[in-house]
């Protein structure tokens, strides 16, 4: 069981590392969304340490989303998507593998580019600390989440923007704990409220987005 | 009698004729009642003054909205569990109807929001988590109309709608668990409700011609769907035949 799950990362991550252009695209829409902020609502410090978190938050649920609507496209488009889920496998798991992978390509570079960002927007360090500790809780859910819209929208017409559509709904809670967290440190109260509810929220969607999301593949497939 | 017959669409299509002057009726008849009690029998508040009567419709249809979607999340499941056809019909016949109710929960709350609070709009939990519940309509009836087959379409959809009645339950107790703005229930099961008899009477007539009126407006659009569905089958081409 553990050998096809670590199967299933490992060829995601060697087909990322063959094309390493395209997951590029998204860490750099990432950097862009939260550049053009400053540049939108004015350079002022104060203002945007006030907006910082919810704008890098909102900048990272995007840069998922951009790249969630490949998630299974590739592979439904050469047929191997099909051979997969048909083998004996549990497809729960090929879901889970390939969730992994998308959080291991795109989530943990966006780790790596957030506080560069958070310095960007002059948070403190203490703030900076507490983003990449709600992005790393929170990220995964992204992932995760994304992955059951990335099922259902497999192979429709305009899917990536239906994929936005149904999905970002869902994001809502994540979104408002993640940059509630950091606010939450800014404002003295604390980041600790937030980020249980965020982790719970994580352990919430491990359990129950890999099965919805595996039940949505072999519909769109049937 | 066995209540499964009703579970065949052509035996259902029937049933659902019959029933819907019935729903029809009720709705129009309560809702004239209910608003000759709201707007004339029930007493000018003393807080809110005239503007409070607005909660003769909001409160009816955010009941609904939120009512309509775990109706929809319990038939995609009985769809999902036991393939029958007509669930995931009601499913969709049920998303517009569901959708339109909370567009009037937020609108009318808005109306009930500027006199009130001064604003139109305010980002508290309760108001949130209302207009995610319409996003996620949106996106149910968006995802139903990108897919053209209707097997994939229907399971899609509640797949959907269940993952999304997480938020149903978030909306009822955000006025419990966060300290928002939007006021507290006015009723409750457990204890007497805060408002005068003739408003509580009121408002539960208006919730009632609600229901009437939901279950007739899907009645009629379950029949559509039917019909658009076993258009190949013996019992509608001599329906239509008949009608003819």
């Amino acid at each position: 069981m553990y050998r096809f799950l670590l199967a299933v990362l490992r060829r995601d991550l060697t087909l990322a590392a063959r094309r390493r252009g395209d997951w590029l695209i998204a860490q750099f829409f990432f950097v862009m969304v939260a550049s053009l902020f400053p540049l939108g609502v004015g350079p002022e410090p104060a203002m945007l340490a006030r907006i910082g978190p919810g704008v890098l938050w909102v900048a990272a649920t995007l840069a998922s989303l951009l790249s969630l609507s490949r998630l299974f496209a590739d592979d439904h488009r050469d047929g191997s998507l099909e051979h997969m889920v048909l083998s004996p496998e549990p497809t729960v798991l090929l879901v889970l593998g390939k969730s992994l992978a998308h959080w291991l390509i795109y989530g943990i570079p966006l780790l790596l580019i957030a506080p560069v960002l958070g310095l960007q927007f002059n948070l403190s360090w203490e703030a900076i600390l507490v983003l990449d500790l709600s992005l790393l809780l929170g990220t995964p859910i992204l992932s995760l989440l994304g992955g059951v819209g990335a099922a259902l929208t497999l192979g429709l017409r305009g899917g990536g923007v239906l994929l936005t559509l149904l999905i970002l709904p869902l994001y809502v809670p994540a979104l408002i704990f993640g940059a509630g967290a950091v606010d939450g440190v800014m404002a003295g109260t604390g980041a600790e409220a937030h980020l249980s509810l965020l982790g719970a929220f994580f352990v919430l969607s491990l359990m129950i987005a890999p099965w919805i999301a595996a039940a949505a593949l072999r519909v769109s497939l049937e | 009698m066995n209540l499964y017959t009703y579970a065949s669409p052509a035996n259902f299509y029937t049933l659902a004729g019959r029933l819907i002057p019935w729903f029809a009726w009720g709705a129009g008849i309560l809702t004239l009642w209910g608003l000759y009690i709201a707007f004339f029998l029930a007493p000018t508040d003393f807080q809110q003054s005239e503007a409070y009567r607005i909660i003769f419709i909001h409160v009816p249809a955010a009941w609904m909205s939120m009512f309509i979607y775990l109706v929809m999340a319990f038939w995609g499941a009985i769809g999902l569990a036991f393939n029958t056809r007509l669930s995931f019909m009601m499913a969709r016949a049920l998303a517009p109807t569901g959708a339109m109710f909370t567009f009037v929960a937020l609108w009318t709350g808005a109306w009930w929001g500027k006199p009130m609070w001064g604003a139109w709009w305010v980002w508290d939990a309760r108001l949130t988590s209302e207009l995610i519940l319409l996003f996620l309509y949106v996106g149910i009836i968006a995802l139903w109309a990108a897919i053209d087959d209707i097997k994939r379409g229907d399971r899609a959809g509640s797949l959907l709608t269940l993952i999304g009645s997480i938020n149903v339950p978030i909306i009822y107790f955000s006025v419990k668990w966060w300290n928002t703005l939007h006021q507290g229930a006015s009723v409750s099961v457990t204890k007497a409700p805060s408002m005068a008899a003739i408003m509580l009477q009121g408002m539960l007539i208006l919730s009632i011609a609600a229901w009437l009126y939901t279950i007739a407006v899907v009645l009629v659009r379950v029949r559509r769907i039917i019909l658009e569905r076993e258009r190949q089958t013996e019992w509608v081409k001599a329906l239509l035949e008949k009608e003819s």
